[in-house]
């Protein structure tokens, strides 16, 4: 059977750890000891879309983790992706590792603490955690995957036909980058707008009547990061605009994360993210005046924290 | 005196001070005009003033007026000079507001419009009762030439009579723009960061944007010929030193954590309004207009 860890229990990370060991033999690494405990007490009940309860290793030590894993998913956010990393220099010596974090450099963070074959994946699922041993599959889109260093489109597909036959959906692409660059954008601009104007994401972001209308800036906004994914030389998998729309009619009003962090005053993913692009733009040479406003203003909003 | 919120109080009790000035003070706030009535308009602090204007809620009692002086927050311009404009049928009407489009909204209701712009400022503390925070100048200038620059003057010198410093001058616009380019630039930042404006000012990369602001606003005011009366960047940078308003929450930050509507449309959003109608491109100001609008839209979801 082959063997899984997954490094991180927030929603995403529950997600895939519970579904996986339908069909692996899965070990969660968590934070807090007692997350551990509850995981192997109690087993990770998953409501909503899947109806089950798995049962999984779990573990908040690293050094317990198996030798002999063969993939590992770094599940945690971005913010926490440093210290992760570091804490699994030196052991997994068999793993791939999959990042699966929001934005752009996951993949550069990881390399810099093992020689591990890599693979780059975004997801598009959503999951909301009630406690520590349940989770609720709330959106069920794609995770995709490819090859980043150290493997092929192969290696992807290995992984994606795991996801699915676990029950998750997912897909292999030969480079990830015109995915992963659709999210960017769409992420830079919707959670960014989100976490300044405290407004989830709902119809305003596509509305497009009057001139002061939100819709204006964020279609603004995604025109600046596909310009520097034109420079970049990536050819988008989708428009980010069209994606803004398209969620927005989906009838639900999402949360992002990042409104929900400055919301709870916690850090949030903006480097990875807004910051990211921003920082791509600028070695490009290409101006993103209005996305460079909201990465300052998001920012600065996080250290009116300390006021 | 159209509005007796802080501002417009400023102007009724000190304006009530003079004997050859007769000031009658219209408020929707039933309980301060009933204050005013009873025990007089009180400022305190920057100076300590008690007026006795005639109050009224009722637009119907105001007499004929020589001058009107309106105060109200921009998006209530329309209506207030609207339930108004009878007893300013033989007079002026100035305007001492923030930001852009208050003189053309009086325009669409009496013939003699004076543009103003004023410094002073202050919070109103109970029915009657005002805190004077800050002393200022305040310029009038007419907006067209159904106004003569006497009349601006007479007015002028009237509030100079009753401790409220005013000139006169034949284009009033160049303090108005400087006024709303600091307002724009900055007012809106710390209502999205919530940040004071001195921690707004020492972090380079939204100063940065506050430039970005400024510079916008500057095109625009000199693509219609206005020559600003001071750099705005100056008086930001001054109002963001310790001993001045370092401390400052703008009143948009202000409004923002109580729920209040905010100016944005008069500030930013005036802005964008006449750069579009002469041509001069402001993204800047345009976002964080939308932005700010959908932080007051976030007020109404569920």
């Amino acid at each position: 059977m082959t063997k899984v860890v997954v490094a991180g229990a927030g929603s995403i990370g529950s997600l895939l750890a519970a579904h996986l060991a339908q069909v692996a033999d899965v070990t969660v690494l968590t934070r807090r000891e007692e997350h551990a405990a509850a995981l192997r007490e109690r087993g990770l009940r998953v409501s909503g879309r899947s109806d089950f309860t798995a049962s999984l290793g779990a573990t908040s030590d690293p050094g317990e983790l198996p030798a002999d894993a063969d993939l590992t998913i770094l599940a945690c956010k971005g913010t926490d992706l440093v210290p992760l990393a570091a804490s699994l220099e030196g052991t997994l010596p068999q793993a791939t590792v999959m990042t699966i974090q929001n934005g752009l450099g996951a993949e550069d963070i990881v390399a810099a603490y093992g020689e591990w074959p890599l693979l780059s994946a975004v997801t598009f699922m959503s999951g909301t955690r009630h406690g520590d041993a349940h989770v609720e599959y709330v959106l069920d889109t794609a995770t995709w995957i490819g090859p980043y260093r150290g493997t092929t489109e192969e290696d992807a597909k290995r992984a994606a036909e795991l996801i699915e036959a676990s029950g998750l959906k997912a897909e292999a692409f030969p480079d990830l980058r015109p995915a992963q660059w659709s999210k960017l954008i769409f992420n830079a601009t919707v959670n960014g707008v989100a976490a300044l104007t405290n407004l989830p994401h709902d119809f305003h972001f596509a509305q497009t009547n009057d001139l002061a209308d939100l819709g204006f800036l964020v279609r603004d906004l995604v025109d600046e990061g596909k310009a520097v994914a034109t420079v970049a030389g990536v050819e988008l998998h989708d428009d980010p605009w069209e994606m803004n729309v398209v969620a927005t009619q989906r009838g639900h009003r999402h949360f992002p994360s990042m409104l929900e962090d400055v919301e709870a005053k916690r850090p949030t993913e903006l480097e990875l993210i807004n910051g990211a692009l921003v920082r791509e733009a600028e070695r490009l040479a290409v101006g993103v005046p209005l996305q460079t406003a909201v990465y300052r203003l998001v920012k600065a909003r996080e250290a009116s924290y300390s006021e | 005196m159209v509005g007796t919120g802080a501002v417009g109080s400023l102007f009724a009790a000190n304006l009530a001070l003079l004997d050859d000035v007769e000031v009658w003070a219209f408020d929707l706030a039933q309980a301060h005009v009933d204050a005013i009535n009873r025990d007089g308009l009180r400022l305190s602090g920057a100076g300590e003033v008690v007026g006795r204007p005639h109050a009224t809620s009722d637009a119907a009692e105001l007499p004929p007026c020589d001058f009107g002086i309106l105060a109200t927050k921009a998006m209530h311009t329309e209506s207030a000079i609207a339930a108004t404009a009878h007893a300013f049928a033989d007079g002026y009407v100035a305007t001492v507001q923030n930001g852009l489009g208050n003189e053309e909204t009086l325009a669409g209701h009496v013939e003699r419009v004076i543009r103003g712009t004023t410094f002073p400022a202050g919070r109103l503390l109970e029915p009657g009762h005002v805190q004077w925070d800050v002393k200022g100048d305040t310029t009038f200038g007419p907006y067209d030439d159904r106004t003569p620059l006497a009349e601006a003057e007479r007015l002028a010198d009237a509030c100079t009579r009753a401790g409220m410093p005013a000139k006169a001058v034949s284009d009033a616009r160049g303090p108005q723009w400087r006024k709303v380019v600091f307002n724009a630039s900055t007012n809106p930042i710390g209502a999205l960061t919530g940040l004071t404006h001195g921690r707004v000012c020492e972090r380079l990369d939204l100063r940065a944007l506050v430039t970005g602001l400024v510079d916008e606003g500057k095109a625009v005011a000199v693509a219609q010929g206005i020559e600003l009366d001071a750099d705005p960047e100056e008086l930001i940078d001054h109002a963001a030193r310790k001993d001045v308003a370092y401390d400052h929450k703008a009143s948009m930050l202000q409004d923002v954590e109580a729920r209040r509507q905010t100016e944005i449309d008069y500030l930013n959003g005036g802005i964008v309004r006449f750069g579009c109608e002469y041509g001069v491109a402001t993204p800047l100001n345009a976002a964080i207009q939308a932005l700010v609008k959908g932080v007051e839209a976030s007020w109404t979801q569920s």
